[in-house]
């Protein structure tokens, strides 16, 4: 599948109370999380986003809380897919177990400015941005495994079915 | 030649436990023990349905805490408690912590005696970690992770590599303690210097930290980005758990020979007293570099500091002082039971004569739920684990991280000090 659309770019350690703040966790709908989507790192964000959105991040994406509101609130917001230098471990499990694809590529973050249009072939992790190529890290087959499953529900589905 | 992290791991595979595993390698692996808060439980209990698992693995092996919006905040909060109460009672839940039985879920699960050395631990909170204190490996995963290993009695995992951080010193200075050493470390590796890796704390010093120091540390492995913390047990850790211990458990070592992604060494004798200021743990400062930053609120308590050693640490600085007419002091004693015998041993009678509020355990404050929220432009110090932006309330209030030490002797100063400048 290709993946393209629009670039938001946020900086290094963004943490997930910016993504999500705890303030709003006392629901955990979608819809209303979508709302408030890093807010606290740009409060004017959720009302800027599109359907179809991609952010491009620095380093240690999604680190702090094992908030899952913090994948699924950007994954309500309509965005795609995020790029990161690297994620935080349990933000990037979480990603994966929700069925959102996501991509750890350190060159591109530098090379593209906000607003660009960018393509992410998510089966090989080739990103195309301003006619150049990026090569981010090829995902586990596992978590391919997971992510064509529809996420660790339906895998875990599967796994039960198999067991009786 | 395997490492803690590794032996628990190969003595819990789903599949052929006992085979020798490797850093880096996908498994499904037994868990020993599950649980999810308030805040996450109630799309872990969501997911859990949509799986259609007629039943949870072990009804004495999962387990949810309402300690986040606990005391029930607001309306949405009480829902969010109540699927919680719903579930335990419906699936049979063995443990269910109601408010008035509950604390904060890190504290509570070790004093409980329900995680255990040698343990495989989930739990849908970043936290999990803090029972790496024991010689359990336990990390933090999400809300669908929770339903997952709910149903199966089992999860996915990439094996961590260890990076070892070895404590040496014949003595650590006055009013230095576990939160000073973790705080120091994480301030030199940065927070995401332990990335995906399973940090692992030995050497003299730590051989002699009491238990709550050892589960402090272990408690912030996760703001240095580490999947887990561990140590491996010991007589110390016998003590703590062998009259607490509800299930049979294993102390594991590390092998001479095994093998570590990076060892960081520490001079613990030279480590003072440490502060995190604003708006990340790593951002870390001697506290006596701090002296001219003035506060609006302390807040003693957490899963990281709020155990009893904490509030006795905090109640000899307070004793017969007075917390300073410019800021507030909330003390949260972290379980019941650190509640209980806090009041048995006089500690609020300090507390409350010094002009601090004492509440019941809550995560509150911590996360920007309750019990002490941020105006814009506040300042606080508190012996929680996280400064982000926003933490305890307004986007432009500001957090910094320090010991029950650092935090009393600031409650009464009025700005960030030492309990030395209280003639202590």
């Amino acid at each position: 599948m290709v993946i393209k659309g629009r670039v938001w770019k946020f900086g290094d350690d963004v943490d997930t109370d910016a993504i999500i703040p705890a303030r709003y966790l006392n629901t955990s709908d979608p819809a209303e999380l979508a709302k408030h989507v890093m807010e606290d790192a740009d409060k004017d964000f959720p009302g800027k986003v599109r359907p179809g959105d991609i952010i491009v991040a620095g380093k240690n994406f999604g680190c702090g809380s094992s908030r899952e509101h913090a994948p699924l609130a950007i994954k309500a917001s309509g965005i795609n897919t995020v790029v990161a230098k690297s994620f935080a471990r349990i933000f990037f499990r979480n990603s994966f177990n929700i069925g959102l694809p996501i991509f750890e590529c350190p060159e591109l973050f530098e090379n593209i400015p906000e607003g660009s249009v960018i393509e992410i072939d998510t089966g090989n992790g080739t990103i195309r941005a301003a006619g150049k190529t990026y090569n981010a890290s090829p995902i586990p087959p596992f978590m391919r495994e997971l992510v064509e499953a529809g996420g660790l529900v339906e895998w875990t589905k599967k796994k039960l079915a198999s067991r009786k | 030649m395997m490492t803690i992290t590794e032996k628990i791991f190969a003595g819990h595979l789903a599949e052929g436990t006992g085979k020798e595993v490797h850093p880096g390698q996908l498994v499904n692996a037994r868990v020993d023990f599950v649980l999810a808060n308030d805040i996450t439980a109630p799309i872990a209990i969501s997911e859990f349905k949509r799986i259609g698992a007629s039943g949870v693995f072990d009804r004495e092996r999962v387990t949810f805490v309402p300690d986040h919006f606990a005391p029930q905040k607001d309306i949405k909060a009480a829902e969010q408690c109540k699927m919680l109460r719903e579930f335990s009672r419906g699936y049979d839940l063995k443990y269910y912590f109601e408010v008035g039985r509950m604390g904060v879920e890190h504290a509570l699960l070790p004093e409980e005696g329900l995680v255990l050395p040698g343990d495989l631990i989930i739990g849908a909170d970043s936290h999990t970690c803090t029972y790496g204190g024991l010689g359990a490996f336990a990390t933090g995963v999400g809300s669908t992770d929770v339903a997952s290993a709910m149903a199966t009695g089992e999860l996915w995992f990439k094996v961590p590599e260890s990076m070892k951080f070895v404590y040496h010193g014949k003595k650590l200075q006055k009013w230095v303690g576990g939160k000073d050493l973790i705080l120091h470390t994480i301030g030199d590796i940065g927070v995401d210097g332990a990335l995906y890796r399973a940090m692992e704390f030995e050497g003299e010093v730590i051989r002699a930290l009491p238990m709550h120091a050892r589960l402090t540390m272990c408690n912030m492995a996760i703001e240095a980005g580490g999947k887990s913390g561990i140590i491996v047990p010991d007589d110390i850790t016998m003590q703590y758990v062998k009259n607490r211990a509800k299930r049979e458990f294993k102390f594991h070592t590390s092998d001479p020979g095994a093998a570590y992604a990076e060892v960081k060494e520490y001079d613990a004798s030279k480590i003072p007293p440490t502060v995190s200021c604003p708006s990340l743990p790593s951002n870390t400062k001697p506290a006596a570099e701090l002296s001219n930053i003035s506060i609006d609120q302390v807040v003693i308590g957490s899963c990281t500091n709020g155990r009893i050693e904490d509030l006795r640490e905090a109640a000899h600085i307070l004793k017969g002082r007075k917390v300073n007419p410019n800021l507030r002091l909330l003390v949260i004693p972290a379980t019941q039971r650190i509640y209980l015998e806090a009041m048995k041993e006089g500690l609020f009678e300090i507390f409350v004569e010094a002009e601090a509020v004492v509440s019941t355990p809550t995560c509150g404050p911590c996360l920007g739920g309750h019990m002490g929220i941020l105006a814009k432009g506040e300042r606080a110090l508190a012996t929680t684990n996280r400064n982000f932006v926003g933490r305890m309330g307004h986007p432009e209030s500001e957090v910094y991280l320090a010991s029950p030490a650092v935090a009393a002797a600031s409650a009464v100063l009025g700005r960030i000090g030492v309990p030395d400048e209280l003639g202590l």
